[in-house]
């Protein structure tokens, strides 16, 4: 059978795993916003190295992310494009210096600053996305929904959420179903097949795995509704775990290492790094 | 107390009231069975008690409808939900919790109880459940009959005075549908709640005690009284309701009804009297002329996911002409060997052979030009919105000339009860129809071999048969038929040869009523005895399974066997 692409949770048993859906939420959304916020290189490159432990530690493998890495590679190269392309000034503007590399043509010159500053936001793709990331592949689905819940956001929202992840390898396994039954009929979605066949054939597919979809998601929402789902404001959690040290540790360092990077703010007078000054 | 009276219900989106003036008190604490073919509102009778109609399927009524003191159309999903308690069909699609512990416990989260009480509720229902062990584990991972008992337990920790289930036995194989009901009844006998059930298969059902049937057809109430009567009555025949064998049997041996106080206890029907007239009406048993004409065979096969195997060492020829079926527990591996057979899994040991010569090399698409594979949900299959442009797909891909694909998809339609409906869309055909559809766009591939996956799951006993006769006509002309199956009726009349799988392997390769007469085969492929083994064996007939075999033959008639 086809691996996995998409991703989702793997149950494996490492400290990160082991951690409270809660801690990891809020991790999660402290190193993100604080890695948003901040500018400075130094304190992201360290937030990336960071990442790339918390990677090691829940032993996570580039198999299992390579596809959405791609995909977060390609989207921010086209946004690194489209900045260079609306504003190949900006650097100057925010750094107050001019280092030109290249002079080029009208107003699309080359300075270290705009290279300097681009590469700031490449870094930040990197570093606010992985532990969303980690957060989504170590965490039960229906420990996300609690956690959610716990740090103020609508259950709701929170159960359709971990439902949709839920169902992501019933979906995967009946596009696999349908795909095979496709080809028994001679539909040709091998690489032997143009590309226009392919797209064509994949497009056939799609076709009764959105009705066998459709149909899962009826059943499920008149399930839940007859057992009371989203009648109260609130709602309790059978297996809500209450925090435990290593939870208290995380959430240490993480306020720790965010506020490193608050101070930072006030060190550099800003949210960015100057190294040309 | 539930009280319809004149209680007439239109869909908005249908021309005519799925339900007529229907009349019917149910009393706390009795427990009723709603009967009925496909279509006659039994299931719609049963959303107007949820609330499900008409807050998410709308309609008018007229009428009145009262459930415990509260007024349809004025009380919620949520407020209904209080007092009726819905098991719905189909397990595998409703777990909402990750662990059964938490989907037990779903309704009462939603009710924000306090974590320690729903431990406690969570323990006490499971323990009645028999799911103590199984807590911890994904409800997706565990057996038919476990998951049926987990969304059992999630409705009962509501503890509401009705209990409706719908359609309780579908997709169960028949040892489990047995002790599901089995389970229904025990809680009913402990707890008293007022106990609903809707279902078709009435011989399945009647295994524990009902106290009335509730006979529906094209929306309205045909009879209303206890199984006893409706059995001694002819109204199972007439409104197509399969009559459980073992009355059949008594009826053609021309013994009177009416004197018998309980037909329901097939245990209780026996007597001297009964003894002498069963044997009296045995007929003889011609034997099928076996086959010897091999059209696939499998060679040593074995497969596995990661270390487990999963299909063991499985050595099985399929002769021309022949309808086989394919019986086992769930997670047998009777889909992993179709799979197998038609190449959406690769082969990993042993061989397989068509006349002879190897297809282990063969694509899906080569092998499908042989065999062709109908799964068990026609959605799977069915990627076109009309009738015509799907069944023509498969020719389309062939490249086959357009006049000739029209003249095979007209013919294929034509075999298949079809032809009428050629240019409709696909959305308005009903589940039978669809499988037909679904049947006939692989049809027209012209396979020599066609394997079928459960090909009458959740239709009521007139599609049954209709389905059936078109099966066996496709193989009177000479097309070879395996069905995987749990219906111990189908494979009975209509197969001549039983494959029964177990853990993997083939454990035995019979005659049907070889097999539903061993004890031991019916324990391992999660079968039950027949109701008429069992009358022939405690009316201590010379030669029980003889018997069978001679009666099944005797009422295959209208299909016409050979």
């Amino acid at each position: 059978m086809a691996g996995n692409n998409l991703i989702g949770y793997l149950p494996k048993k490492t400290p990160i795993h082991q951690l409270s859906g809660f801690t990891k939420l809020l991790c999660f959304l402290m190193i993100s916003v604080v890695g948003m916020i901040s500018y400075d290189t130094r304190f992201l490159l360290a937030l990336a190295l960071f990442s790339v432990i918390l990677f090691r530690i829940a032993r996570i493998s580039y198999r299992e992310i390579s596809f959405v890495l791609k995909f977060i590679a390609f989207f921010s190269i086209l946004n690194l494009l489209t900045v260079y392309l609306f504003a190949p000034e900006y650097g100057v503007t925010i750094y107050g210096t001019r280092h030109v590399i290249f002079e080029g043509i009208g107003r699309y010159t080359l300075t270290q600053e705009q290279l300097f500053y681009e590469f700031n936001l490449l870094i930040k793709y990197f570093v606010t996305i992985p532990p969303g990331l980690i957060f989504i592949l170590t965490t039960n689905p229906s420990e996300l929904a609690s956690s959610i819940h716990r740090v103020g956001g609508s259950y709701k929202i929170a159960y359709a959420f971990s439902l949709a992840l839920r169902y992501i390898p019933d979906i995967q396994e009946d596009f696999r179903t349908i795909s095979k039954a496709q080809q028994a009929r001679g539909t040709e979605l091998s690489k032997k097949a143009s590309l226009m066949k392919r797209v064509r054939g994949n497009l056939t597919i799609a076709i009764p795995l959105i009705f066998s979809s459709l149909e899962r998601i009826e059943t499920i929402s008149s399930a839940m509704e007859l057992r009371r789902f989203g009648k109260k404001k609130g709602r309790t959690w059978l297996l809500a775990k209450p925090l435990k040290r290593n939870d208290y540790l995380a959430l240490v360092l993480v306020v720790l290492l965010c506020s490193a990077g608050i101070l930072l703010l006030f060190v550099n007078g800003g949210r960015f790094y100057n190294p040309f000054r | 107390m539930i009280e319809f009276r004149e209680f007439t219900f239109q869909y908005d989106s249908q021309a005519e009231p799925t339900l007529k003036r229907i009349n019917l008190t149910i009393k706390q604490g009795e427990k009723i069975l709603i009967m009925g073919p496909s279509g006659s509102g039994k299931s719609t009778l049963g959303k107007c008690l949820n609330g499900i109609i008409p807050q998410n399927e709308q309609g008018s009524f007229t009428g009145s409808l009262t459930i415990n003191g509260k007024t349809f159309s004025e009380s919620s999903i949520y407020d209904l939900s209080l007092d009726v308690g819905t098991v719905l069909q189909d397990t595998d699609s409703q777990f909402v919790g990750l662990t059964v512990a938490e989907d037990i416990a779903f309704s009462l989260e939603n009710e924000m109880v306090e974590q320690e009480e729903m431990r406690k509720a969570v323990n006490y229902w499971s323990e009645k459940t028999n799911l103590l062990v199984q807590l911890e584990k994904r409800p997706q991972d565990l057996s038919g009959g476990q998951k049926q008992r987990v969304t059992m337990a999630g409705v009962l920790i509501d503890e509401t005075p009705i209990l409706l289930f719908d359609e309780p036995l579908a997709n169960l194989d028949p040892q489990t549908g047995y002790e599901a009901i089995q389970m229904i009844d025990q809680l009913y006998q402990s707890q008293k709640f007022t106990t609903i059930i809707i279902e078709h298969r009435l011989e399945e059902v009647l295994a524990a005690p009902i106290d009335r049937v509730i006979l529906m057809d094209e929306g309205a109430i045909i009879a209303d009284m206890a199984p006893t009567e409706l059995l001694k009555s002819n109204l199972l025949a007439e409104y197509g309701i399969r009559e459980p064998l073992y009355i059949s049997a008594l009826k053609r041996a021309g013994i009177s009804l009416e004197a018998l106080p309980d037909l329901t206890q097939v245990d209780q029907l026996v007597s001297p009297a009964i003894a002498t007239a069963l044997a009296q009406s045995q007929g003889e048993f011609k034997p099928v002329i076996q086959k010897n004409d091999a059209l696939l065979s499998l060679d040593r096969l074995s497969f596995g996911f990661g270390d487990e195997l999963v299909i063991k060492n499985i050595d099985l020829t399929l002769y021309h002409g022949e309808m086989v079926s394919l019986v086992g527990h769930n997670g047998a591996g009777k889909s992993t060997l179709s799979n197998l057979i038609t190449g959406f899994y690769p082969l990993q040991t042993g061989d397989l052979l068509w006349k002879g010569r190897s297809i282990a090399n063969e694509s899906i698409k080569e092998r499908a030009d042989k065999i062709g594979y109908v799964l068990q949900n026609s959605n799977q299959m069915l990627s076109k919105n009309m009738i015509f442009e799907e069944v023509a797909l498969g020719l389309e891909n062939r490249g086959v000339a357009s006049e000739v694909i029209q003249e095979k998809v007209f013919e294929t339609l034509k075999v298949c009860g079809l032809y009428e409906f050629r240019n409709w869309p696909i959305s308005a055909l009903s589940h039978g129809q669809k499988r037909r559809v679904a049947i006939a766009a692989i049809l027209v591939l012209e396979p020599e071999l066609l394997i079928l996956d459960e090909p009458t799951a959740g239709q009521d006993y007139y599609h049954y048969n209709e389905m059936m006769t078109f099966l066996r006509k496709l193989n009177q002309r000479g097309i070879t038929i395996l069905m995987i199956t749990h219906d111990m009726h189908l494979m009975l009349e209509h197969t001549q040869r039983t494959l029964v799988l177990k853990e993997g392997a083939i454990i035995a390769d019979e005659t049907p009523a070889n097999v539903l007469s061993s004890a031991v085969l019916v324990a391992s492929a999660s079968l039950r005895e027949t109701s008429l083994y069992r009358l022939a064996k405690n009316n201590h007939l010379a030669d029980a399974t003889g018997f069978v075999s001679a009666f099944i033959q005797h009422e295959e008639g209208p299909y016409g066997g050979e």
